[in-house]
């Protein structure tokens, strides 16, 4: 590839205004016209604010210190303004509802035309060809409401390509997807790179679900410094993930669990063409010596839920004749596609919408009847969004109010605090401002707000959505330990290495029914449950055949196993 | 540093902000101690949000979400009134250049949002509000006076309490971390 | 929440044909003219066209009910408290007295205060069907660029358009935090005093308005990205261009106000149609 670079980074450094120390060092970087880059690094490495340099947001809207060169199109991006650099390079940002600003997709998709004067006639054609090229010629007077995720970031995209701009960059575009369509926003953006060959750059750090499609190098970063720039077999095969705190692909993972020395021509950047090159005897090795007995449980109930029906509008069923059970001390993931009925469920059961017909049992007492008040004290229920629960600006306060609204006296208020911010890891920060903490720990805060109440469960909308690996570890981490000093937890969720790590079993809604209640590893092996909650199967259960291992589910387990074993042993 | 008065940033802010203002408009309404009257929250949506991007962004919240809110509740602006809404919007969001201090630095100018809010609500309600239904509607004077002073004092009690509230809050999150040791 | 916001459902009449920035012009035309008189047979011929209108464009009584019943409450509150601050003001516009009956001294029932409280009345409820009829015919990305069109900033025409964008996102938000606030033990009832009232609304508004400023920074960096603002004009795609009917309709309308101008300077000379002299 001896053309000239579209792209090009010329050891530069930014520094913004309210910081300290630069955010980037030195930045050599060439990307050719028509390449695919996958941008990979843990979160406050400096990648996000790599994109915003690329799509002009800096210096535009974020304010610093630039030194060195960045050209896109042989343009020097400090000397542009973002609307020339918009022409260029067309950016997909994470959120796909804050990117939605039209009231339906075929304005959404028109809004940069809309801003270049474009006229009408000429509008509604690139429109509507646009439109097609990402299948949503069907919705164009759809609304942002009715839409599906997936279909959302497909106008996104549709937006942002009607300029017709050379560059497509992409920030983190899997976060607020579930698996089965992740895998298929993946495979959209690899056919317009085919069709189109467009320079297409992902910043993402699920590597294993961007690899689904070939790209043709990865860069990591660290530290605000370029610490790779190899083929992606290259990076797979030395160990710069893992040390850098980014997930591996699981296969990976496990090979190396099993001792076998990847190097990059087994391909390990696909596990479809992923050869083990012989070293199938040693994940065998690895199963029989580390596999072991799952512990059953034998817990008591805590909650009942039992023929639970529900509907708006009495006509369409949200629920259909729900049943399952709680055990104590458990922590259980609740699973399922968007719309299957599952925050309806968890609505349910704290309070915030009546069920139709069904009984809700919490140890023998039927909490049917309870108000949301009192239905607050023994079953607490967490946001997404942490800032959506935050109401007082220091953390005391915060964890106090539920106590405080309870007219418990300032005394015992104080005890239980205190107790519980010493639980949460929270204590060193006990006359902080909220404002003062990362997502990670607010997010904490209010974890801790909830558990303060001493409820008997506490359910979690979603806790890692949109969280790197650092952050998902440490939240989970902290649910885990939680779990630990007996917590009863439920998870909503549709992430799947949290499943398969965290929580042992899963309840399966489709369609407002429930389709499967097993161990999360079985979910994962299972074709029509898979596709019913919109998953993805495992890499796991594709390696394991491949080493000619017959116990696929047995295999999964024992990796499972073996990861919590090594978390442990770090802490 | 203060933002440009058209910039993206305050367009979209009064976009949000002109959302909230219906939904608290429409769906929240705090009783006051006089029978059958409420008092309005939304009022310090707008107080607040002209407080932080400035007078434009301020009126354009309460004139569009007033009218907005009436359209969707009563089929039909009460123009008197939508129009006095964004007076007094706009006119509280004069606070934003007249503070003596930054309050995206951290230190909220609560004097000079007081006498602002209080010039508006006093302009909007006594003044514009009725001379505008004595206008159009003829209505009589005794009423949409006493009507004007009774909305006058409660929006500025709600401006103060809930926008005075809102903006020491934001206040506080401006703050520099360097004050803080841990525990 | 599935309540969805503007039912403006997509039916073909003459009426929702009609380009928005048409309904917009005729909208502000008839309701112009409303507003400019006190004359009962104009108000009358007025209220007829709407009914009129809303029958056309076939607009479903019962989606309307709670509106009206609304402002029927509105209004009659308005008739007595009138009569109660000023129970003679008809006589003093109108100069003359015919008495029904009193009730007091104070309190008398003339035929020119009925005369003049049922003229109000006329005019506040003529205008009713008028905002329906708009708001139910007009496709909610038509009205941005309508306004645009009608000479108001494009940018001020963006905010409407955001509010009406992110209306149903502020709305689902308010109502989980609200619930999230109440599991614990927030009180929302009226149960407690005013301060206490408005203390408690602030958890809810601090974790609302908080996180709705988070999105506005998310949502000008993607318009920022997509080239808002780059020009001081802009196209919308979501305008239709004017035919014969919406050029026919805005005469009329325009016809309509000017009819009312020339009754109010010309023939009655004044605000108010007299039939007591």
């Amino acid at each position: 590839m001896q053309k000239e670079p579209i792209i090009q980074f010329k050891d530069f450094t930014f520094q913004y205004f309210a910081q300290s120390e630069p955010t980037l060092y030195n930045i050599d970087l060439n990307i050719y016209p028509g390449e695919k880059i996958l941008i990979v690094g843990p979160s406050g490495s400096g990648k996000s604010t790599l994109g915003h340099c690329l799509n002009g947001l800096i210096p535009f809207a974020y304010k610093g210190k630039i030194h060195g060169s960045l050209k896109v199109k042989n343009i020097e991006t400090k000397d542009a303004n973002i609307f020339k650099l918009s022409k260029n390079i067309g950016t997909v940002l994470q959120d796909a509802d804050g990117q939605f600003v039209g009231l339906n997709v075929g304005e959404d998709i028109a809004f940069s035309l809309e801003n270049d004067m474009v006229e009408l006639s000429i509008m509604k054609e690139k429109v509507m060809k646009m439109a097609s090229i990402v299948d949503m010629e069907n919705f164009l007077n759809s609304s942002c409401h009715e839409l599906s995720g997936g279909q959302k970031q497909r106008v996104s995209l549709a937006g942002v390509m009607v300029d017709d701009v050379d560059i497509l960059l992409f920030d983190e575009p899997l976060a607020n997807l579930d698996p089965a369509t992740g895998k298929v926003a993946i495979e959209l953006i690899d056919d317009i790179h085919k069709k189109t060959n467009k320079t297409i750059i992902i910043i993402e750090h699920r590597i294993e679900d961007v690899l689904h499609c070939d790209v043709d190098r990865i860069i990591v970063i660290d530290e605000g410094r370029i610490l790779m720039d190899a083929s992606s077999s290259e990076v797979l095969a030395s160990n710069i993930l893992s040390e850098h705190g980014i997930r591996e692909p699981l296969y990976v993972s496990a090979c190396k669990y099993a001792n076998i020395n990847i190097n990059a021509n087994m391909h390990p950047e696909n596990i479809d063409k992923f050869d083990l090159q012989n070293n199938e005897y040693k994940l065998r090795k690895w199963y029989n010596n580390a596999k072991r007995k799952q512990k059953e449980n034998n817990n008591e109930s805590i909650l009942k839920v039992e023929h639970l029906n529900f509907s708006y509008d009495g006509v369409n069923k949200v629920l259909d004749d729900i049943n399952f059970e709680i055990y104590e001390h458990e922590m259980v993931a609740i699973v399922g596609k968007n719309g299957a009925g599952k925050s309806t469920l968890s609505k349910i059961i704290v309070g915030f919408e009546n069920p139709d017909s069904g009984n809700l049992i919490l140890k023998d007492h039927d909490i049917k009847n309870m108000s949301i008040k009192q239905r607050g004290e023994v079953i607490g229920y967490v946001l997404q969004n942490p800032n959506q629960m935050i109401c007082k600006t220091m953390i005391y306060d915060e964890v106090a109010l539920g106590l405080r609204n309870m007219g418990i006296s300032e005394e015992e208020i104080k005890q239980r605090v205190t107790k519980t911010l010493k639980i949460c890891g929270l204590s060193p920060f006990i006359d902080w401002p909220i404002s003062a903490l990362s997502y990670g720990q607010k997010k904490r805060v209010t974890i801790a707000s909830i558990l303060v109440l001493e409820p008997k469960i506490i359910i979690l909308d979603e806790p890692t959505a949109g969280q790197d690996y650092y952050h998902y570890s440490e939240i989970m981490e902290f649910l885990k330990s939680l779990n630990e000093q007996g917590q009863t937890i439920i998870l909503i969720t549709h992430d799947m290495h949290l499943m398969l790590e965290y929580t042992k079993r899963a309840i399966v809604l489709a369609n407002g029914k429930k389709i499967a209640d097993n161990l999360a590893s079985e979910v994962l092996i299972n074709d029509e449950w898979i596709k019913e909650a919109n998953l993805n199967k495992t890499s796991l259960y594709t390696l394991a055949k491949k080493a000619d291992i017959d116990d696929a589910l047995g295999f999964i387990n024992t990796f499972i196993q073996q990861e919590k074993e090594l978390r442990t042993y770090e802490n | 540093m203060k933002k440009s008065l058209f910039s993206t940033k305050t367009i979209v802010a009064t976009g949000l902000g002109g959302a909230l203002f219906m939904v608290l408009f429409m769906f929240v309404k705090v009783p006051s101690p006089i029978p059958e009257t409420n008092l309005q929250i939304a009022y310090g949506i707008s107080a607040f949000f002209g407080l932080l991007f400035g007078p434009i962004a301020g009126g354009l919240i309460a004139f569009i979400g007033h009218a907005l809110s009436d359209f969707l509740s009563y089929g039909s602006p009460w123009w008197s009134w939508v129009v006095a809404s964004g007076v007094a919007g706009a006119i509280g969001g004069m606070a934003y250049l007249k503070s003596k201090t930054d309050i995206e630095q951290g230190e909220f100018d609560f004097k000079s949002f007081i006498i602002w809010n209080v010039i508006a609500n006093a302009v909007a309600w006594v003044i514009v509000a009725p001379v505008l239904d004595i206008v159009i509607y003829a209505e009589p004077v005794n009423l949409v006076f006493t009507q004007g002073i009774v909305a006058f004092i409660m929006d500025a009690i709600v401006v103060i309490v809930v926008g005075g509230a809102l903006a020491f809050a934001y206040a506080k999150t401006k703050t520099k971390e360097g004050s803080l040791s841990k525990k | 929440m599935k309540t969805k916001l503007f039912s403006y459902s997509q039916l073909d009449t003459f009426i929702h044909r009609l380009s928005g920035l048409t309904k917009l012009i005729c909208f502000l035309l008839l309701t112009s003219s409303v507003m400019l008189t006190f004359d009962i047979r104009i108000i009358f011929g007025i209220m007829i066209l709407s009914i009129i209108l809303f029958r056309i464009a076939k607009v479903e009584f019962k989606k309307v009910k709670l509106m009206f019943i609304y402002v029927f409450i509105f209004l009659i509150t308005n008739f007595f408290l009138t009569f109660l601050f000023e129970p003679l003001y008809g006589v003093e516009i109108y100069g003359t007295c015919h008495e029904l009956f009193r009730i007091s001294n104070r309190y008398i029932v003339t035929l020119e205060q009925l005369f003049y409280q049922f003229t109000k009345f006329s005019k506040y409820l003529s205008v009713i069907p008028l905002g329906l009829i708009f708001f139910f015919t007009t496709n909610p990305s038509e009205f941005a660029s309508s306004l645009n069109n009608v000479g108001v900033s494009y940018r001020a025409c963006s905010a409407v358009s955001l509010t009406l964008r992110y209306f149903p996102d502020v709305q689902r938000d308010y109502h989980t935090i609200s619930l999230a606030q109440q599991a614990r033990g927030v009180e929302m009832s009226n149960k407690e005093k005013v301060l206490k009232r408005l203390k408690n609304m602030s958890n809810i508004l601090i974790p609302l308005i908080f996180s709705t400023l988070d999105r506005v920074e998310l949502i000008t960096n993607a318009m920022d990205l997509r080239g808002y603002g780059k020009h001081s004009k802009r196209t919308w795609y979501s305008y239709r261009k004017l035919n014969k009917n919406d050029y026919l309709s805005i005469t009329i309308c325009a016809l309509i106000l000017l009819f009312t101008l020339y009754m109010r300077f010309f023939v009655t000379k004044s605000l108010f149609y007299n039939p007591f002299i």
